[in-house]
């Protein structure tokens, strides 16, 4: 058994899992504080992905994650613009956004269903330089020869935008975001317009799917039209997973638990490969997993309840009762 | 400071449901005006609180806030100058986020500038709100890291009575807001209310099913039925009425919805 967890699964599966963090953090904004569903997750990823990869193929790899950011912005734009200003629900927004950026993600991609970068520049590739020129004399070679450099790096982008995000959710803006989800009629009788909270909470969180899905281009050196099937649901589990298990408290607590939810995920999957679940199943594993993240909360209240129903004390009491 | 002329309003208009909520609806308060609304259930008394605030716009007249027209202005701008209070205390704050985060969105209309959105709470910020917090005399300011779920309904009703003042409205709105609450807390609420109206000179209108607080409260008395106000007192004539009066006046234009409203008229 020793042998499934070796140190290079653990190592790519925190890879992934940091990278796909953001698209749980997007989540976390839309889901969890602003009560939306937000189903155009799925599209704005692939957008993220194809918008990078057109950028980086043309040797760009930092301005690629920009314009993936921007494209993200955008998304997010339209889908709040369909709802707050259009009176289209929520959740139809979201499908309707995620059905035009198909369209527009091929378009981005040239027409194509797939984009390969295998020669380009990419952000990895520009640290794995940059450490190889510059400290190839210290003792921080075995980050490029053992390939740590990576998870570094995704760990130090993402750390960030967690830091950033906590205390952009302290301002007074990111209160009223948060105010939004919590108590629309509050936040009417506290002079803030929702509508404005709603879209810029979800430029926010598309922002951040889209850098995901570009991160994740130049990480794994291609961008297919079908990336971003199920990543809402794949998000959602990481999301309720990091919750139940680092539970609830301050805002920062709150995102490293989704950090740490979707690591744990990606480290779940790693470990179904490795003890040979064949590939066509893993879309399967991978609903057990949701199924089980979001069930568990559930059944644990529950036992909790059984144990105190069936306790020997009570039992014992309900006996000498009847006597 | 609040002038509402001629204002009109019918729910689903041509329908079968039509209500017409509000029909030539007069109500004029000068600075300072503290007045106390009665009224039977459907009278129009929180439709023209709705009027006020925007919830919905008016289909005729004018609504006229400290010389401003605000009858087409949009409800989030208006409510910087409107404080609103409900008789649910659940609907004023916002229950996941801390005693301190609420108070600090309340904050928000004190400034108008773009830049407070990007601010966080200061040390002086958070000194205020615990010195606010302390005239309350219910040890929340040690409390202010706590969600405000935690809390009771008299708390919450009379934190966010304290978030609907911390920035000085021109026009407070009182729905019932001591309805839910036990009578202590009610009490305690309402001379909190009080406090606070008479030391800030808040002009405020106050829905009420008590008839004793309808005359002892504030300095003028309204009474609303089907929509629009049909008896309104104030100065001597008022200090002379007494509750007995007032039923009779309530009998008098109410006529025979009286029965079904003497359970809510307690005339303790």
């Amino acid at each position: 058994m020793s042998s499934i967890f070796t140190i290079s699964i653990l190592q790519s599966a925190l890879e992934l899992g940091f990278i796909y963090s953001l698209v749980v953090l997007a989540l976390f904004i839309s889901f969890t504080i602003l009560n939306i569903a937000d189903l155009s997750t799925d599209g704005c990823f692939t957008l993220g992905c194809a918008v990078a990869a057109t950028v980086t193929l043309s040797g760009h790899p930092l301005l690629a994650l920009l314009c993936a950011v921007g494209a993200g912005v955008l998304s997010g734009f339209i889908t709040a613009f369909l709802q707050t200003r259009m009176g289209v629900e929520s959740i139809l927004a979201g499908i309707i956004v995620n059905t035009g950026l198909y369209t527009i993600n091929i378009a981005v991609m040239g027409f194509s269903s797939n984009v390969n970068l295998f020669k380009c520049d990419t952000v990895f590739t520009v640290v794995r330089d940059f450490i190889e020129k510059h400290m190839s004399q210290s003792m921080f070679t075995f980050l490029v020869t053992d390939g740590w450099y990576r998870l570094i790096e995704v760990a130090v982008i993402v750390i960030i935008i967690g830091v950033i995000l906590s205390i952009f959710l302290g301002t007074r803006l990111g209160l009223s975001i948060r105010a939004t989800g919590d108590n629309a009629a509050m936040v009417k009788a506290s002079s803030i317009n929702p509508k404005y909270t709603i879209t810029v909470g979800l430029c926010v969180s598309s922002a951040l799917t889209a850098l995901s899905g570009g991160l994740l281009a130049q990480y794994q050196k291609s961008c297919d039209i079908n990336l971003g099937t199920g990543m809402v649901t794949i998000a959602l589990a990481s999301l309720i997973i990091g919750e139940t298990l680092v539970g609830k408290g301050t805002m920062f607590r709150r995102i490293l638990g989704v950090i740490f939810g979707s690591c744990l995920y990606r480290f779940i999957v790693a470990v179904a490969i490795r003890v040979n679940v064949p590939a066509e199943c893993l879309k399967l594993v991978s609903a057990l997993i949701v199924a089980v993240a979001i069930a568990f909360p559930y059944l644990k209240k529950n036992a909790v309840f059984a144990k105190q129903k069936y306790s020997k004390e009570r039992i014992r009491q309900r006996k000498g009762g009847a006597c | 400071m609040l002038q509402i002329e001629h204002v009109s309003k019918t729910f689903n208009p041509g329908t079968i449901n039509e209500k017409k909520a509000l029909i030539d609806l007069n109500v004029s308060l000068k600075d300072g005006d503290f007045a106390t609304i009665v009224g039977s259930n459907g009278a129009g008394k929180s439709t023209m609180f709705n009027a006020i605030t925007g919830a919905f716009y008016v289909d005729e007249g004018e609504i006229v806030l400290d010389h401003e027209n605000i009858t087409y202005k949009q409800e989030h701008l208006r409510s910087r100058s409107i404080g609103h209070l409900f008789q649910d205390p659940l609907l004023g704050t916002a229950p996941h986020m801390t005693i301190e985060e609420n108070m600090s969105l309340a904050y928000l209309r004190a400034s108008n500038s773009r830049h407070s959105f990007w601010g966080r709470s200061r040390k002086k910020e958070r000194d205020f709100f615990r010195e606010q917090l302390s005239l309350l005399d219910m040890g929340l300011e040690d409390r202010m890291k706590n969600p405000v779920g935690l809390l009771s309904g008299g708390q919450r009703q009379a934190l966010t009575l304290l978030m609907a003042t911390m920035v000085t409205p021109k026009l407070l709105l009182l729905d019932e807001h001591t309805a839910a609450l036990d009578p202590a807390t009610a009490d305690k609420v309402l001379a909190l209310t009080r406090k606070i109206v008479a030391e800030r000179k808040i002009t405020c209108l106050m829905v009420t099913h008590n008839m004793h607080q309808a005359l002892e409260l504030g300095n003028r008395t309204l009474m609303m039925d089907s929509g629009h106000v049909v008896f309104d007192v104030s100065g001597e004539q008022r200090a002379k009425l007494t509750v007995d009066d007032l039923l009779e006046k309530f009998k008098d234009n109410v006529g025979k919805q009286l029965d079904n409203d003497r359970i809510l008229l307690s005339n303790s």
